[in-house]
């Protein structure tokens, strides 16, 4: 392998830093800043409890983000088996400590910030399939027995994640590693073949494992009118205020419903209802094509890299962050059920702030190196 | 190079077919914001505008209270009420003046509908007046087009058949205060009551049920045009206790007005049959909404109406604590059966004088006999060589000093002091002249009723650690106990002929011209019980008076809260023991003649009453009890 003279691993920290997409940075603190606006309405036109936070916690992102970002991609490339055992062991603890005196907790208290291992492992996910698949040649990807063990190391935390129980975060997870398996060019058959494997093991579970209760609470989960006081109230008042915006909206701050307090959560789940409200159809339609046009930048700054770690890293950050951008406003929607997911960069919440913007410094890292090759035998250290 | 141009074809194409997914998707969000938003925007502006199809919540009937034979002790009356709607009135103050014509408020009354007003949401009712006379409610409905905002419902609120006589086992509802609303809308509904006390409140969450949503549409007066959609809900659980209503009412009132409380409970299965406390209050009050006036009554009465004194209601336990004593001491061995000891009519220790209640002695006393006329010079003796560790182990293994886990809130745990609990809470060492004074149930000793009828059971069970039950099993779905199992419960580990001469000292009580209690005997054969008298004292008798030419005053010269607590503690029948009762009644007398006959007359009744008496009589010698219920059906 002939290693290009362009952007390699030696570039010092300015030239790093000059490489850096500031476009991208930009457009995700305008899209950021639309958050800190609807936080401020939320609070009845106070910075007080919410925006204020927030933005401290986009500040901490922010620089969290840069120095990801400009820490040589190789680092990223031998650490990513590391990092998917401690997300596992992590996982493990909150799922069996629970039941040894720490409360059924699902997060690790680390004092200034509690940290979910399940959020960790969604990114540990997209490092380990990058890592596994980097050096594989297109027929490796064509043998079953080649992709059966990541197949497993997914099934594992999702598993875990399922018993939290947190169905979302586990689907998400799930998907994400799909789409990675799409592009690294496993064969079509085997998707297809996968789907009736999990159609085909869900009827025997249904008819045969699940009790009568566990199939009632799947079935709120599926059609959530079933239970009209709990997600279908929240899901036809959210509705009734996202419909009552019409083309232009009620204006900032005007929002009755969700002034009133007929909307729930307007600060985390619901927030893009909040916005279609005061903004209207308009107001939603920005916010989408904001989210679009990150997903282009990020489209092309994965297919620039001339690594097919770098590439998949991309194409796994760019993914998770549209499964989380779609299904939340699809929910809010009444399109998917209720589960309980935040909208990216725009809903009150520190775990998940600070879990995407690690996932972005990833991206800008992956852009940073775009002209780096590594080499196959690169992970193991030279 | 060729392999990674092949690699790489292939993910750029799989890439932009990924991409080009997601913004389809995307392109579905959008479609159906624009639908939302445009194509259904004018319904949903409606909607959310005047809120002209409301979703409402139907309040779930809350879950009836049975006694266990079925009898009703809670249940839920129809109530019609008027409320207002805030949002379909323009005009509040028109609207309650118009309806002031028809139905006459207060200024005070109308003070404070405007001061609820601000806090509530605008589209909950608030409700005006309840339990409406039929004719007002005609008068209202004719004149709705002049009473903008003004609604009828018919609603169901809680009546209490028993009233004050059960309050203590059931407790009551009422409305909600703003502290206790969680979120959960259903608490918000006006006229929703929660339990607020006793079972009503600690079983609350499956009394209450789930409520039902309907989806409505209202004119623009607010009267109900057409229901939409309907989910019922859930009405909540029945529960079945294991009171005898008519029993509680009896004891209830065999207590009357003073401040008392008596427990009677099944010493083999632990089912109390009576939990009274009195004077009781009216429940059907506090679910009405009490005036200012009747709650300051209630809270200023010295003899504590609204203290569940059952459970809650600490007592010295006199001398009704001295089987423990004697049972400490037999276990421990430094005493047998026979040994004796001289009573003088009081006992020196270091300086102290400590006294017999009976001035100049009982003589030479054993143990069976020192119960039976409650010699407190005995059992300062026997206390002495036992040690209060020894003395409070046994307490708690007959279940003092601790909690019970009633299904009722507010019971008190008592206290059953050791030296190592001195010496950490009051940081002094344990006296001996304290030990004696456990000796006699006195000193820091304190007990609950609950606790006390608890000791009594396990005293006469056949050693058994009996705990108190409330509630019939959930999971039986009917009240017929046929198949119920006898509770087993697991033995107590005291020595059982120990408690064979405990029991045969308590039958002395009532049965022998010497015990305490036996002019409140019951004569009727079969239906004789034993027990144990006590009578607490809660003033210092200093030395002077007790050497005064008029000695220690009676207690009917005492002011009321200076006379002694009179208590007793008793099983019957004395052959078979089926029920054990305690009695206390706060600085009532004597304990033989005011706690003793109260006992009487309960356990006569409660015999009375048990209809398997009768045929227990014929199958003398038989263990098997035939439960209550079954044999009240076949005669």
């Amino acid at each position: 392998m002939v290693k290009s003279p362009f952007r390699q691993s030696n570039m010092n920290l300015g030239q790093r830093l000059w490489q850096i997409n500031w476009s991208f940075v930009l457009l995700i603190s305008v899209t950021a800043s639309i958050g800190f606006g609807m936080l401020y309405s939320a609070a009845n036109g106070s910075f007080d409890p919410w925006a204020s936070r927030q933005m401290v916690r986009f500040i901490i992102g922010i620089i969290l983000m840069l120095i990801v970002a400009v820490i040589d991609i190789h680092v990223w490339l031998r650490y990513a088996y590391p990092v998917y055992l401690i997300a596992l062991a992590l996982l493990l603890v909150v799922e069996f400590g629970g039941s040894i005196g720490m409360g059924a907790q699902r997060w690790i208290d680390l004092g200034v910030f509690t940290i979910q291992p399940s959020e960790i492992m969604k990114i540990a996910i997209i490092l380990l399939l990058a890592r596994y698949f980097y050096a594989s040649r297109l027929e490796d990807v064509g043998r079953i027995s080649h992709i059966l063990i990541p197949i497993v190391l997914i099934l594992i935390p999702a598993f875990l994640i399922i018993r939290q129980p947190d169905l979302g975060t586990s689907i998400l997870m799930i998907t994400t590693g799909v789409a990675m398996f799409f592009v690294v060019g496993v064969r079509i058959w085997i998707f297809i073949v996968g789907a009736f494997a999990t159609i085909g093991a869900i009827i025997p579970l249904w008819q045969f494992v699940l009790r009568d209760y566990q199939k009632a609470r799947l079935l709120t989960f599926i059609d959530p009118e079933k239970d009209p006081l709990g997600s279908g109230y929240h899901i036809l008042q959210s509705k009734i205020a996202l419909g009552s915006g019409g083309l232009f909206g009620k204006g900032f701050m005007e929002g009755s419903q969700s002034h009133l307090s007929f909307l729930p959560e307007k600060q985390t789940d619901f927030i893009f209802t909040m916005l279609a409200e005061e903004f209207g159809l308009l107001g939603g339609l920005l916010l989408i094509f904001l989210y679009v046009l990150l997903l282009v930048y990020a489209f092309f700054m994965s297919l620039q890299s001339r690594s097919q770690f770098g590439r998949l890293i991309g194409i796994g950050v760019s993914t998770s962050f549209f499964l989380n951008v779609f299904v939340n406003i699809a929910m809010v929607m009444g399109l998917v059920p209720v589960v309980g997911m935040p909208l990216p960069l725009v809903s009150y919440g520190g775990t998940a702030m600070l879990t995407l913007m690690f996932s972005f410094g990833l991206l800008l890292c992956v852009y940073i190196h775009r002209d780096v090759q590594i080499s196959p035998g690169a992970a193991d250290g030279d | 190079m060729h392999r990674d141009a092949n690699r790489y074809k292939t993910f750029s194409r799989r890439s932009i077919l990924l991409f080009g997914g997601k913004l389809m998707l995307f392109s579905g969000l959008v479609g159906r914001m624009y639908y939302l938003q445009v194509v259904e925007g004018e319904k949903y502006k409606t909607l959310a505008d005047e809120n002209r199809i409301s979703l409402k919540l139907i309040p779930p009937k809350r879950g009836r209270i049975l006694d266990r034979f079925g009898r009703p002790m809670a249940i839920n009356q129809q109530n019609y009420r008027v409320m207002l709607v805030p949002e379909n009135t323009d005009d509040l103050g028109y609207s309650l003046s118009q309806l002031n014509k028809i139905i006459p408020f207060s200024a005070q009354d109308i003070s404070r509908v405007k001061r609820k007003l601000k806090r509530k949401r605008r589209f909950l009712p608030l409700i005006l007046r309840e339990n409406l006379e039929w004719s007002d409610v005609a008068k209202i409905e004719v004149n709705a087009a002049e009473l903008p905002g003004i609604v009828i419902d018919v609603g169901e609120s809680r009546f209490y058949p028993a009233g004050s006589d059960a309050v203590s086992v059931l407790g009551y509802v009422s409305r909600v205060s703003e502290n206790e609303i969680t979120g959960d809308p259903l608490l918000e509904l006006p006229g929703f009551r929660i339990g607020k006390a006793g079972i009503e409140k600690s079983l609350d969450l499956n009394l209450r049920g789930k409520s039902g949503t309907t989806q409505v549409e209202v004119n623009a007066f607010g009267r109900q045009i057409r229901e939409l959609e309907r989910h019922e809900g859930q009405p909540g659980a029945e529960t079945y206790l294991t009171i005898d209503v008519e029993l509680q009412k009896f004891v209830a009132r065999r207590l009357g007005k003073q401040a008392a409380s008596a427990v009677v409970m099944d010493v083999n299965t632990g089912e109390i049959l009576t939990l009274a406390s009195t004077p009781g209050f009216n429940p059907n009050a506090f679910n009405r909404g009490l005036s200012n006036s009747e709650w300051q009554a209630l809270v200023s009465n010295p003899r504590t109406p609204l203290n569940n004194k059952a459970i809650a209601g600490l007592y010295a336990p006199g001398s009704t604590f001295k089987m423990i004593v004697a049972l400490a001491a037999l276990a421990k061995g430094v005493v047998t059966p026979r040994t004796k000891y001289f009573c003088s009519g009081e006992m020196e220790l270091g300086e102290s004088m400590f006294h017999c209640w009976k001035k100049g002695g009982h003589g030479n006393m054993s143990m069976v006999n020192a119960i039976v006329q409650s010699c407190d010079v005995y059992f300062y003796e026997i206390a002495l060589r036992t040690g209060i560790d020894s003395i409070s182990a046994m307490a708690r293994r007959l279940g003092l000093g601790q909690i019970l886990d009633i299904e009722l809130s507010g019971e008190q745990k008592g206290l059953i002091p050791t030296r190592a609990w001195k010496k950490r809470v009051k940081r002094v060492s344990w006296q001996k002249g304290e030990t004696l004074l456990a000796g006699i149930g006195q000193g820091l000793i304190l007990t609950t009723p609950l606790q006390l009828v608890v000791m009594i059971s396990r005293l006469v069970n056949g050693g058994k650690a009996v705990l108190p039950s409330l509630t019939l099993d959930s999971t039986l779905k009917s009240p017929n106990l046929e198949t119920r199992a006898q509770s087993q419960f697991p033995d107590l580990g005291v020595n059982i002929q120990h408690l064979e001469l405990m029991k045969k000292a308590m039958e002395k009580v009532t049965v022998s011209p010497i015990g305490t209690a036996y002019k409140a005997r019951i004569k009727k054969s079969g239906y004789q019980y034993g027990g144990k008298t006590g009578t607490v004292q809660v003033r210092r008798i200093s030395a002077s008076e007790r050497e005064s030419e008029a000695g220690v005053k009676k207690n009917k010269d005492l002011k009321w809260a200076e006379r002694d607590h009179a208590l007793f503690v008793g099983y019957a029948p004395i052959s078979n023991p089926l029920y054990a009762i305690s009695v206390v009644v706060e600085h009532g007398g004597g304990g033989s003649t005011v706690a003793a006959p109260i006992a009487k007359d309960i356990l006569l009744e409660v015999q009375n009453r048990d209809p398997s008496r009768s045929k227990l009589n014929q199958l003398a010698g038989s263990n098997t009890r035939l439960p209550m219920n079954k044999i009240k059906k076949n005669g």
